[in-house]
């Protein structure tokens, strides 16, 4: 019972520290936009924080870098030790909500192996996707054949949405943003 | 009695901060259109849906109005995130306009989200590149004035004109849709201007481009007498979202 409590006194206490902390004017969780992931759940895009996470975009049927900018997130996770890798979110957001459904997601999911956690798909309605796109400064277009021109970029935020990293070296690591990953989970 | 004496200019002021009118909007028919930025990244012309494009650009006393319905875009209170340093920094405060910006010139030191915002607040969106692109190509009696040397020069003198000039009021010539001062006033947002995808160089369309930007690649650019659109296109590809200058200003449009 007292133990009981404790954790209510706890989780309250915690619970207001977490409400009261004013958000950063410069997190990118200021942006209202929606997100739903790859379960289906339907969330605000400042609900991811609290959490260390590397974000990109992408699109599903893409298969010239995507692919890459996924497997360049399994890269820098990898080279994390085990306790640092076990509090990193991988976050990817689809700039392609005509094809990329949640089935979309979810299947693209399931065939490259990215279980949650710590990777979560998500899509957004478009002119969401092009809000966020610039907020974390990244570029993309689409063609008339449904195929997109875009930038490939690893993002890093902290638990508050500050951006503290970014890195366009794809298909390898980059050891600059490993050590700024690093950092942001001590720091945490 | 010092009230008394003071209500004319009372009333004067009331009449003065009253919300502008509301916006007019001129009807587009769009249609196929020759992009500099073609479609496919090669040659393919771009279909435009009919819309609707503001007649003039927004200007300081639309956005005062805007900041004091829309305190959370005021300078002093507006987040980081949106808009840097120099937002709305030629006001005298963050809700006066000050001798440095007159009411009927078009706002400038805005970031593009403060342009998104500003234009829901009209029930409307930025314009796309490509429907501010083609609505820039009219003149007073042509949709496409692109072909007319005359009209190059006219468009591409207003480049040529040194920064610290101050800024014209809004109330140029209607062109044949209706619309006034895309050319020759300020730079204006578009909804996607990170859609633009312009390399650093775009001569360099191999290697680290290649990675870069995924798919064809940094687009080429036509129409290389149109240097005009040209460096629209190289300004708005060159900015962040938060950015704001001091010639940067933007309109609103409307689907139809």
């Amino acid at each position: 019972m007292k133990h009981l409590l404790m954790l209510l006194c706890l989780v309250f206490f915690a619970g207001q520290v977490f409400a009261r902390a004013p958000l950063p004017g410069d997190s990118v969780y200021q942006l209202e936009v929606r997100l739903t992931d790859q379960d289906g759940h339907d969330w605000p895009w400042a609900a991811r924080r609290g959490h260390v996470q590397v974000v990109s975009m992408f699109y599903t049927s893409c298969t010239m870098v995507c692919p890459m900018v996924v497997d360049t997130m399994k890269l820098t996770a990898k080279a994390l030790d085990e306790s640092a890798r076990g509090r990193l979110d991988l976050l990817l957001v689809s700039f392609d909500p005509a094809r990329d459904s949640v089935a979309a997601l979810r299947e693209y999911a399931d065939r490259r192996k990215l279980n949650a956690p710590p990777w979560t798909l998500a899509r957004a309605e478009s002119q969401d996707a092009r809000q966020l796109a610039a907020l974390l400064g990244l570029q993309y277009r689409q063609l008339p054949d449904g195929d997109f021109n875009h930038s490939s970029e690893l993002i890093l935020l902290d638990a508050d949405g500050r951006i503290l990293a970014r890195s366009d070296v794809m298909g390898r690591l980059d050891p600059d943003f490993v050590q700024a990953v690093r950092k942001a989970l001590a720091a945490k | 009695m010092n009230a008394l004496r003071s209500l004319p200019i009372l009333m004067l002021g009331a009449l003065l901060s009253l919300p502008a009118a509301a916006a007019n909007y001129a009807a587009l028919p769009g249609g196929l259109f020759t992009s500099v930025m073609p479609a496919d990244g090669k040659a393919a012309p771009v279909t435009i849906e009919p819309f609707q494009l503001r007649t003039e650009p927004v200007t300081n006393a639309e956005f005062l109005a805007f900041v004091q319905t829309h305190p959370q875009w005021r300078r002093d209170r507006v987040a980081g995130i949106f808009a840097d340093g120099r937002y709305l920094s030629h006001w005298a405060a963050a809700d006066v306009l000050g001798s440095e910006a007159q009411p009927s010139q078009p706002v400038t030191q805005i970031s593009w989200f403060a342009a998104q915002a500003y234009c829901e607040s009209e029930q409307a969106r930025l314009p796309s590149w490509y429907e501010w692109e083609y609505a820039a190509a009219a003149d007073d009696h042509r949709a496409d004035a692109r072909n007319d040397p005359a009209w190059r020069e006219r468009v591409l003198a207003w480049y040529g004109r040194p920064s610290n000039t101050p800024l014209p009021a809004i109330g140029g010539a209607a062109d044949v849709h209706g619309v006034s001062d895309l050319n020759g006033l300020v730079w204006e947002w578009v909804g996607d201007f990170n859609a633009l995808l312009v390399g650093v160089d775009s001569r360099d369309q191999d290697g680290a481009d290649k990675l870069k930007f995924c798919g064809a690649g940094a687009l080429t650019m036509q129409q290389k007498e149109n240097y005009a659109s040209l460096m629209r296109v190289a300004m708005l590809s060159a900015l962040k979202a938060s950015d704001t200058t001091s010639s940067m200003g933007f309109r609103c449009a409307r689907s139809h």
